[in-house]
């Protein structure tokens, strides 16, 4: 402890950068192609120390284009880097993802009440960029180590200050945006190397992939943050970035900016139902605005062993594992259905495994003949295709001790001007984004209760249409005609409305 | 009209001890950030803070042979009903018994060592996953940072003890300033470091608190200036999220060896104060 303070009184008094001990990418596009990443999707894996970040990558150009240059705290090994597959982000995505519920009146005359969920998944899109190595001694760049993992090959850079870093990148065909360099010359004071990938097109073309994977990344360290600065360089106005944390206390916000909850559980029109992702659009915009521009907004927060209603199956323990959970046990099984006159042995060349295997681990033979629907247990130790099978979690109950956050951040360099600090709070209390669509009863049935029923429903469409404007700004007088075209006329607009305003419904 | 109803020299008589105003300060905060800023404020968080608090100070008092005064306990639940975050009640209730059991228990030279709320909310954080500080919560700038400060500045005024918040803001500026020259960052990063709410909140209603701070001015300044430097080193280097309450616990045991060195002015009590039981806000230096 006394070394402790005499260390942090020292640090202190002399204002000495600290070792900046966390990361995030940022993106640089090579040649002339005209790239900007307007979102980016991280995932943060975080117990203690130990940090597995994920970075999705929705790059929409030239894989030869492709570049990416993130801030490091180490050298990181070749063992703590690793390639994923996109699917678990989408999947992740998906289960956290705002949504809509819908409820169906019931008969007034009767009692009966019916609950669906539709998961809408709000998807963002990120681009990126890519390149090599002349004169690094003159420049006072260092090549701490060079890999090639999947599709990617990966420098890891040491600079001494960030005209040559920048001028090594250059060179070496990376295109910089402006305003880079003092960006990286921060970073560079405080000690961070500089993690920089692109595609391998011979490893890329033999992987088959036609994206390019997440990377991903292992370390450790005491600073929980992610570093955004460097992704507000290349960028064109504001850009959205979705941030998934995986803890085992409780939810995550932001230290040194507000994080807000986002406006949920409130009856909008139904006719929002096919088309969502505007309406979600326009509701997130309205709250970023409403937090000053400056606030993270919180889309989800929950147990990830359960979900009601789920948007998506929570993650299976071994999706979990792949992002980085390394807490939680492989555990559980994988589930394969048979389709009408499989044998054992086709179902196993589809999974990819020896038939022998599956039949012997399900009591049966290989050529034995399967139902319909008749569901197989997959041995374990085997890699099979997740889109073939259903994993079925350990039997605890689901209980896998992660929750998940999901914050969402509209930034720019304005608006954000300092990386985000994280705290992971004790709150486990669950959150969602979520809309409520209430369909009306449209019987014909007649008795003294369904005609109240029937009078009551132009003030119920009037305060759905007034929630809806409120949520995204949406002019209420389009609002309403959309809803009047769907059969639902708002009793509105109130008389007052008419007196100064000319635009009439 | 309040002030008529309440006629204008017993609104005075009311403020004339700065503790009054702080507690209306600390609990308009309260009602501000629940209402506009909504903050996290289940119901049981004040009402637990206030019992529990006000219950081990009557504890105290009574072993002690204190006179019972109910104002330093609110203040200290009305702080940690501000700065800490709990998922449930009773470590709400653990933080107000470390805080005022503090106050009663770990004392050098006839004063209380540590200031409550911030030792309170330390010990609960650390040794609880359940307990937590949300320094985020205020957001930068607006105007509830100049309300917080208004407040704030009003209340120091009536303690006569300005000079620590503002010492303690102008330290942190010169670190955060410096820090960001020495590695050329822009500008605009120790500007929105300064405008935290959560810091005004801390410079005048934490380590304003004039029991917990040397008596002597310039031993005051150089204290205060410690306190910003571990804070800050703790919150660059280490990550603490709330490094000035940590600042602030680590450096308490300085105040004893200041005094020691810097002994002038001989401070006493306020003749119109009882004893020593209420310490926040009371207590004046008087050269004597």
């Amino acid at each position: 402890m006394r070394a402790f303070l005499k260390a942090a009184v020292f640090a202190a008094a002399l204002a000495l950068p600290a070792t900046a001990n966390a990361f995030c990418g940022f993106y640089v596009a090579k040649g002339d192609a005209d790239l900007f990443n307007e979102a980016s999707k991280v995932v943060m894996v975080r117990d203690g120390d130990r940090t597995v970040i994920t970075m999705a990558n929705d790059f929409q150009g030239e894989v030869r284009d492709f570049a990416m240059v993130i801030p490091a705290p180490t050298v990181l090994k070749r063992e703590q880097i690793h390639v994923t597959e996109n699917g678990i982000i989408d999947h992740l995505d998906a289960y956290t993802a705002p949504r809509l519920v819908e409820y169906f009146d019931e008969n007034p005359c009767r009692r009966l009440r019916m609950e669906r969920t539709l998961g809408a998944t709000m998807s963002m899109v990120e681009d990126v960029p890519a390149s090599a190595p002349v004169e690094e001694e003159r420049l006072g760049v260092t090549i701490e180590a060079e890999y090639t993992v999947g599709e990617y090959d990966i420098l890891i850079l040491s600079a001494e200050e960030s005209d040559g870093l920048s001028t090594w990148l250059t060179q070496n065909g990376y295109r910089i945006p402006d305003g880079a360099g003092p960006v990286l010359g921060s970073y560079i004071n405080q000690g961070m190397k500089f993690f920089v990938a692109r595609v391998n097109l011979k490893e890329h073309a033999s992987s088959g992939n036609a994206f390019l994977r997440p990377l991903q990344i292992a370390f450790e360290s005491k600073k929980f943050m992610l570093p955004i600065r460097l992704g507000t360089v290349n960028s064109k106005g504001k850009q959205d970035l979705l941030l998934w944390t995986l803890t085992r206390t409780g939810r995550v916000e932001t230290a040194n900016y507000r994080t807000q909850r986002m406006p949920t559980g409130q009856s909008i029109p139904t006719y929002v139902k096919d088309d969502f992702g505007p309406a979600y659009k326009a509701i997130y915009g309205n709250a970023v605005e409403r937090a000053g521009g400056s606030g993270v907004l919180m889309e989800y927060a929950w147990d990830m062993g359960w979900c009601d209603p789920c948007a998506a199956d929570p993650l299976s323990n071994k999706q979990l594992r792949e992002l980085g959970v390394f807490w939680v046990e492989g555990g559980g099984y994988a589930t394969v259905v048979a389709g009408s006159g499989d044998l054992v042995s086709s179902v196993a060349a589809r999974l990819g495994i020896p038939a022998a295997a599956l039949a012997n681990h399900n009591n049966l033979q290989t050529n034995s003949e399967l139902q319909g629907g008749q569901e197989l247990i997959v041995p374990p130790g085997f890699d099979v295709p997740d889109h073939l099978v259903r994993w079925v979690p350990p039997p605890n109950g689901g209980a896998v001790d992660v929750f998940v956050t999901r914050l969402h951040a509209r930034y720019d360099a304005v608006s954000f001007p300092e990386d985000l600090r994280l705290i992971e709070t004790g709150d486990r209390q669950n959150f969602q984004g979520r809309y409520v669509l209430n369909h009306p009863w449209m019987g014909t049935e007649q008795c003294p209760a369904a005609d109240e029923y029937r009078k009551s429903l132009p003030d119920r469409w009037e305060d759905e249409a007034q929630t809806l404007a409120s949520l995204t700004g949406w002019d209420i007088t389009d609002i309403r005609a959309e809803m009047t075209k769907a059969g639902q006329k708002p009793d509105g607009p109130p008389w007052w409305e008419k007196i100064w305003n000319e635009r009439e419904q | 009209m309040l002030v008529r109803l309440m006629g204008m020299s017993s609104l005075k008589r009311t403020f004339a001890d700065p503790r009054h105003g702080q507690i209306a300060a600390l609990s308009c905060l309260i009602l501000l950030g629940s209402i506009i800023y909504a903050f996290e404020m289940p119901w049981w968080r004040p009402i637990t803070g206030l019992s529990a608090a006000i219950f081990v100070q009557w504890i105290a008092a009574r072993a002690l042979g204190w006179g019972f005064d109910w104002r330093s306990p609110t203040i200290s639940a009305l702080s940690l009903t501000l700065l800490l975050r709990t998922d449930g009640p009773w470590l709400v209730v653990l933080a107000a018994l470390i805080a005022i059991g503090s106050k009663a228990l770990i004392r050098v030279n006839g004063r209380h060592l540590f200031n409550p709320t911030a030792l309170g909310i330390v010990i609960t954080v650390l040794a609880f996953p359940g307990a937590w500080i949300s320094p985020g919560q205020w957001g930068t700038a607006g105007w509830i940072v100049i309300a917080a400060a208004g407040c704030g500045l009003a209340v120091t005024y009536g303690a006569r003890r300005l000079e620590v918040p503002l010492c303690f803001l102008a330290a942190w500026a010169a670190l955060c300033f410096g820090r960001a020259l020495v590695i050329g960052d822009p500008m605009a990063i120790p500007v929105h470091q300064m405008s935290s709410g959560a810091l005004l909140v801390f410079a005048f209603f934490m380590i304003s608190d004039p029991m917990t701070a040397p008596w002597n001015q310039r031993a005051r300044i150089t204290w205060v200036c410690v306190v910003a430097a571990i804070a800050f080193a703790l919150q660059t280097s280490w990550i603490v999220t709330a490094g000035p309450l940590y600042g602030l616990v680590l450096a308490a045991p300085l105040v004893p060896l200041l005094n020691a060195l810097f002994p002038a002015p001989v401070a006493r009590w306020r003749p119109s104060s009882p004893a020593s039981s209420q310490p926040k806000g009371a207590p004046t230096c008087v050269p004597s």
